[in-house]
């Protein structure tokens, strides 16, 4: 279909919303979480209107409906991240718990005291707390690439790190704080030399362009569905092969199970080893709708547009009195602005900027430790996805401007 | 928008009365909320009847969290500690003149929080006390 401003503006029911008296919603907390298109909800609905069933052993024909369109999905996200086989993709909570995963099983099976993870200074909270959660238990040394002034890797200091022969390297492709998008195929190339399997927190980079992780040749590559247009409840777990088949399972319980006796079981095939418990069915289907509709607007197309309008906030804030923007030099940034304004807390223009109807972030943005790094507790953020204009970024200069105006 | 952000918000927050360090002091108190990183350090000064003389406050924080501090000293000064203990969240938000939701209650009860901790001498104090 590919990129028609209009209709994808019209797709969106909830950007219809008068969010003030006289204001238009301006959403720009997208890397938060993004906004659904009325194909996702109604998928969603569907499936509880029409043909809402328990999956894998039922024989009705509701159940059968249930599990076809359940594993639909599953192919649908392996054939747009380029996975070799629909067993390599696990359904998991959201990128979160599939770090965990990788974490508990992987993790403790592989990583003993004294061994090297190395780690980047601008993860999410996601993908520092469970290792460093493996660390306490295992007796094992994280290390980290540091975060340059301008806002990207210090890939200097690549080399050293990796000289430590680390087993495992877990970096985000995309900074949530920053944009900064991650030189990935670069960086899993060098670690794999090195030894280290690789784990990427792709969260924010397959809502934004179009990952292969073939061509990556990620181990473990995980992201959320709720940022990429689909539901809450549900994210991905992307690992080879042959790692899933020779990890333990995840959680016991039904359905990753082959065969249980009283006092030992089986444990089923991939993916199904990794999926206790009946699991998000509805969610697993709004995805597959969300992958739909990526898809067909084509993700070349979405990252061109939010680099347009990277651009063009970048144009429009950096000029602003008393606004510092973090990261405004970065070679390849994505759809992210957080910035600093020397005379209103985060807080303060973020209120302000809601009563104008636009929705931004205030705070640490679950990356504290790169807050830290910068000497500031926190900092107000726009996002950018495939609904938002060049308008909504005036709407958000206007807002600024009363902030400056109110403070300054 | 005139409602949230009032003049006496704004204004004290930009040009605050009681900003400031007491040394010596009689006691002093601070903490902080991590969600959103302010900071607030109080010192108090009490006379031989335990009524406060005079009090300041320092740290970093929202518009909010940083006028309804100033507001709050403004309005301790020749209370007794008996009086101040008694202080309440409605006291807090009728100086404020505003209502305020969940998230950024949290701001404008930091200094009370802190005050109070700081008057019952105790390391920290349950939300619920204030």
């Amino acid at each position: 279909m590919g990129f028609d401003k209009e209709k994808i503006i019209r797709d969106f029911p909830i950007l219809n919303r008068e969010i003030k008296p006289g204001k238009r919603l301006v959403y720009l907390d997208s890397t938060a979480t993004s906004q659904k298109p009325e194909v996702v909800i109604e998928a969603m609905n569907d499936y509880y209107r029409l043909y809402n069933a328990n999956i894998h052993r039922g024989v009705h024909t509701l159940a059968e409906e249930a599990t076809a369109m359940y594993e639909q999905s599953r192919v649908k996200v392996q054939k747009f991240i380029n996975a070799r086989s629909h067993k390599e993709i696990v359904f998991t909570r959201n990128a979160t718990e599939a770090i965990n995963l990788v974490a508990f099983t992987w993790g403790r099976q592989n990583l003993d005291a004294g061994d090297v993870v190395v780690l980047t200074e601008m993860e999410h909270h996601s993908n520092l707390v469970p290792w460093q959660m493996l660390a306490a238990e295992k007796n094992l040394r994280l290390e980290f690439i540091p975060v340059t002034e301008n806002g990207e890797l210090d890939l200097l200091e690549l080399p050293a790190l990796l000289n430590l022969k680390p087993k495992l390297f877990c970096f985000t492709h995309m900074s949530n704080v920053l944009g900064t998008i991650n030189p990935a195929k670069e960086l899993i190339s060098n670690a794999h030399k090195a030894g280290a399997v690789v784990l990427v927190d792709g969260a924010q980079s397959v809502p934004h362009f179009a990952v292969d992780v073939v061509d990556l040749d990620a181990d473990f590559y995980v992201f959320s569905a709720h940022k990429m247009l689909g539901p809450t409840g549900i994210g991905v777990l992307y690992g080879k092969e042959n790692l899933l088949n020779n990890m333990p399972p995840f959680l016991g319980g039904g359905d990753m199970i082959k065969k249980v006796q009283l006092r030992t079981f089986k444990p089923n095939d991939l993916p199904h080893k990794f999926e206790a418990g009946t699991p998000a069915i509805a969610e697993a289907i709004g995805l597959g709708a969300a992958v739909d509709y990526l898809a067909a607007i084509g993700m070349d197309h979405v990252l061109a547009h939010e680099k347009e309008l990277t651009a063009y906030g970048l144009e429009k804030i950096a000029p602003l009195e008393h606004l510092k923007i973090f990261g405004k030099d970065i070679t390849n940034k994505g759809g992210v602005i957080a910035f600093e304004m020397d005379i209103a807390h985060p807080h303060d223009v973020a209120q302000i900027l809601d009563m104008q109807g636009v929705a931004v972030r205030a705070g640490h943005h679950c990356a504290m430790p790169l807050h830290e790094k910068f000497h500031i507790p926190a900092t107000t953020r726009a996002s950018f996805y495939i609904y938002n204009t060049k308008e909504d970024i005036d709407k958000l200069v206007e807002g600024l401007q009363i902030v400056i105006d109110m403070f300054g | 928008m005139d409602d949230f952000y009032r003049e006496l918000i704004v204004e004290r927050y930009k040009n605050p009365v009681y900003k400031g360090e007491l040394d010596p002091h009689d006691f002093s108190y601070e903490d902080e909320n991590p969600l959103c990183g302010d900071h607030i350090h109080i010192d108090v000064r009490v006379d031989e009847d335990n009524k406060v003389t005079e009090a300041a406050f320092s740290g970093h924080g929202c518009a909010i969290s940083q006028a309804s501090a100033d507001l709050l000293l403004e309005s301790i000064i020749g209370k007794s500690l008996e009086e101040v203990k008694h202080f309440s969240k409605e006291d807090v938000l009728d100086l404020l003149g505003i209502e305020l939701g969940p998230v950024r209650l949290k701001c404008a009860l930091l200094s009370l929080k802190v005050l109070k901790a700081g008057i019952y001498g105790v390391g920290e104090l349950d939300e619920d006390l204030v």
